[in-house]
């Protein structure tokens, strides 16, 4: 598992040219902590004085099931909470195969952000290699997030590692407003989660800008 | 001031805002929500708002007509499903009206993210002859809270709140009003006995009701028009609105439709207007077949039962556009390396235990059947256990065992949670103790409402009691700790049980591992305040 971190085929997208809204799916499986990905970004949103809508899977699903979120962040308005086919610019994903689970919502320019690791609690869960191999036919950037989460000190920050992954691919919100936002997040839990927080999400934004 | 609110949320919020004494509930995707966040609200702590899960959505709208004839503002939260248990009294709150307002609020579940099926609550409001309110978006949903009040207590009659899963789960910003103040106690004083001869009274004064409730529909702010130079005009219901603008902007010649019943004037005028009419809503075809009865069989009136949208599942961004002529479709192809990723019990749950011993006595019960019933432990319908018979509503599992008991089938065993037990399982039960049925029930108790994230449940720690007391003989009812180093035991207990001619309940008791895992982070923040511990054990 050393090659995970697949080169950018494409310059990261500028500020300008990112147009007046992000979409974005949120997703992976039950339990791995998409929900906290969204909270922060909301925030940042929030923060930033733009629109938001946020469509969220609550109940029965969310019991080791596929989960996901429909993310939606604008200078106008929003009228749909959810997005439409070929509407999404960014897949954000904990897991590979659930990458993949949305890719008709993913528009012509968008770009998958996602763990490289699977998650097997199926017996059918596809051949691991050949679903690496058709990620790496999409534009997509994926990353062992798990190894990089322990490796700079906290294993439980591998959401953060890939929100890091994905930031500069939000055009919306710039990297500091997302770092405000996990320091707000997290501030109740004290200084030394925000630091640990902040440093998994700069060690994905290093991950994904060769 | 601006407050990022799940739909869920705003709800709740406007109901506190609006004067709210007291919400009345059982815990029900995607309506569940509501009550927590009243339930954790400091102002409405402050005021001493009544927020206790009720025991079922029957017992929930009464107590809240019960507050409402006492003159104060009363919520009833449940999803969909839950209107079918509350039916008997919600219907017969229209008859005998309401004082203080009264919101009875259905969150409907298109597509069944979570439920058993996809019935539309706008029919019970038709059905009882009340207003419906349908939000759009979380701040309509926010607002209508006080409008809805301030209209029943005008009409002196209960209003339904209808909303779907993707408002209900989904946040925006919200404006924020200032609280207002609760109603004080000012019982009614006319009589809500609805013997014949009063309800008979009463039923016309709700019908002579009609005239004001459709004056209010057509006068509604939440019903509006909009103009542009197309042939086709849209009746756009609740969030259908956000789907056709979305698609259209403001090339739509629409209505948007949030409150019933239907505003009959502003629909003829569009159908005047228009060459035809395309109905959008979410659930199922309420409204098309409504217009089609109003405008008569010579006018085109398009949506879910034309097929122009699918006759099934919630509506979408996609099938909205499409029906409208506007589909975009994906641009990449679906994943060859794909698999369906099912929900499932979580790793050391009691429930696992429960059907890996249940299952290993039932190999040798060729004949067997289990009647399951609603929460966590239906998902042992599915692999790796694949238990379960049926699933129905909530306490089907001991009646239909008894039908089947009844019927010779051997052997019945009924699996059902503590939670649903309390909700609709205990008058089963007493019916087959009645009938000394040749049941086994297993009430697989957790200690709480689990599918729903973890809520009070409302039997804890009387299980037992409440099974002597509906006249389980003692020796027959039997508790269990479900772990895997208790199989031989567990196992053991239920062929005893099987083999008992006669009702018999097995208690497996062990706390969900979600709230046990909850209840040790509490436990654990509380830890710096106590002296510490001394030594080791």
């Amino acid at each position: 598992m050393n090659n995970n971190q697949s080169k950018l085929s494409t310059p990261l997208p500028t500020r300008e040219g990112s147009g007046g809204g992000s979409d974005i799916i949120l997703c992976g499986v039950g339990g791995q902590g998409i929900l906290s990905i969204a909270t922060i970004i909301g925030e940042a949103a929030t923060k930033a004085g733009l629109y938001l809508k946020q469509a969220e899977v609550h109940g029965m699903s969310q019991r080791g099931g596929d989960v996901q979120s429909n993310l939606r962040l604008s200078t106008e308005p929003i009228w749909s909470d959810l997005i439409a086919e070929a509407g999404a610019d960014l897949i954000i994903s904990m897991e590979p195969m659930e990458a993949m689970r949305y890719l008709a919502y993913l528009s012509k320019d968008g770009k998958i952000v996602t763990s490289s690791k699977p998650f097997v609690n199926i017996p059918n869960y596809p051949d691991e290699a050949a679903l690496q191999q058709e990620l790496d036919t999409l534009p997509s950037v994926k990353l062992d997030i798990d190894t990089v989460a322990k490796d700079c000190g906290n294993p439980r920050g591998a959401n953060m590692v890939l929100l890091g992954m994905a930031a500069p691919y939000i055009g919306i919100l710039s990297v500091e407003n997302l770092r405000e936002a996990i320091a707000t997040v997290f501030a109740r839990k004290g200084e030394q989660i925000v630091e640990a927080n902040l440093k998994a999400f700069d060690a994905g934004i290093q991950a994904s800008n060769p | 001031m601006k407050k990022l609110l799940l739909g869920d949320e705003a709800i709740a919020l406007g109901a506190i805002n609006a004067g709210l004494s007291g919400v009345y509930a059982y815990p029900g995707t995607p309506s569940t929500e509501i009550t927590e966040y009243i339930q954790n609200n400091p102002l409405a702590k402050e005021r001493g708002v009544h927020s206790r899960w009720c025991t079922n959505e029957k017992t929930a709208m009464e107590a809240a007509l019960g507050m409402s004839y006492a003159g104060k503002r009363a919520l009833v939260c449940m999803k969909h499903v839950g209107m079918n248990v509350c039916a008997d009294a919600f219907v017969n709150s229209a008859i005998t009206g309401v004082k203080g307002g009264l919101i009875v609020l259905a969150a409907d579940d298109p597509s069944m993210h979570s439920s058993q099926n996809e019935q539309d609550s706008r029919f019970y409001a038709k059905f009882a002859l009340v207003p419906c309110l349908e939000p759009s978006n979380q701040q309509e949903a926010y607002d209508m809270m006080a409008y809805g009040f301030d209209l029943s207590e005008k009409l002196g009659e209960p209003i339904v709140l209808r909303v779907v899963t993707r408002l209900a789960h989904s946040r925006a910003a919200v404006e924020v009003t200032e609280p207002k103040a609760e109603k004080s106690l000012s019982p009614a004083t006319d009589q809500w006995v609805l013997l014949p001869g009063i309800a008979r009274k009463k039923y016309v004064k709700l019908l002579e009701k009609q005239d004001a409730m459709k004056q209010a529909s057509e006068e509604s702010i939440y019903n509006k028009v909009e103009k542009a130079a197309a042939k086709t005009g849209i009746l756009a219901c609740g969030i259908a609105y956000n789907y056709v603008k979305e698609a259209l902007g403001n090339d739509a010649n629409l209505v948007k439709i949030s409150q019933y019943p239907l505003p009959e004037a502003k629909i003829k005028a569009l159908a005047a207007e228009c060459d035809e009419l395309m109905v959008i809503e979410d659930g199922q075809p309420v409204v098309e077949e409504l217009v089609k009865g109003l405008l008569g069989a010579g006018y085109s009136v398009k949506g879910r039962l034309t097929g122009d949208l699918p006759r099934t599942g919630e509506l979408t961004p996609d099938c909205v556009a499409k029906a409208l002529g506007k589909e975009t479709g994906a641009v990449f192809a679906p994943a060859k390396n794909m698999a369906a990723r099912p929900p499932q019990l979580c790793q050391g749950c009691g429930h696992r235990d429960v059907y890996a011993a249940l299952n290993q006595v039932l190999a040798d019960y060729p004949d067997h059947r289990v009647f399951g019933d609603i929460g966590c432990y239906t998902l042992g319908a599915l692999p790796p256990f694949q238990s379960l018979s049926s699933c129905v509503d909530m306490g089907a599992s001991i009646t239909m065992a008894k039908g089947a008991a009844d019927a010779g089938l051997f052997p019945a065993v009924a699996i059902i949670g503590d939670s649903t037990f309390t909700h609709s399982g205990m008058t089963g039960l007493l019916d087959a103790v009645n009938d000394k049925a040749n049941i086994t029930v297993i009430i697989s108790d957790n200690l709480t409402t689990g599918m729903t994230g973890g809520q009070d449940s409302a039997g804890t720690n009387k299980y037992e009691a409440i099974c002597l007391g509906l006249g389980v003989e003692p020796e027959h009812v039997r508790v269990v700790v479900p772990l895997p180093k208790n199989m031989p035991e567990i196992t053991r207990v239920i062929k005893e049980e099987i083999e008992y001619k006669g009702v018999s309940v097995i208690i497996p008791r062990r706390e969900c591992i979600q709230t046990f895992a909850r209840h040790a982070k509490e436990k654990k923040k509380t830890l710096p305040q106590t002296p510490p511990l001394q030594g080791g054990e």
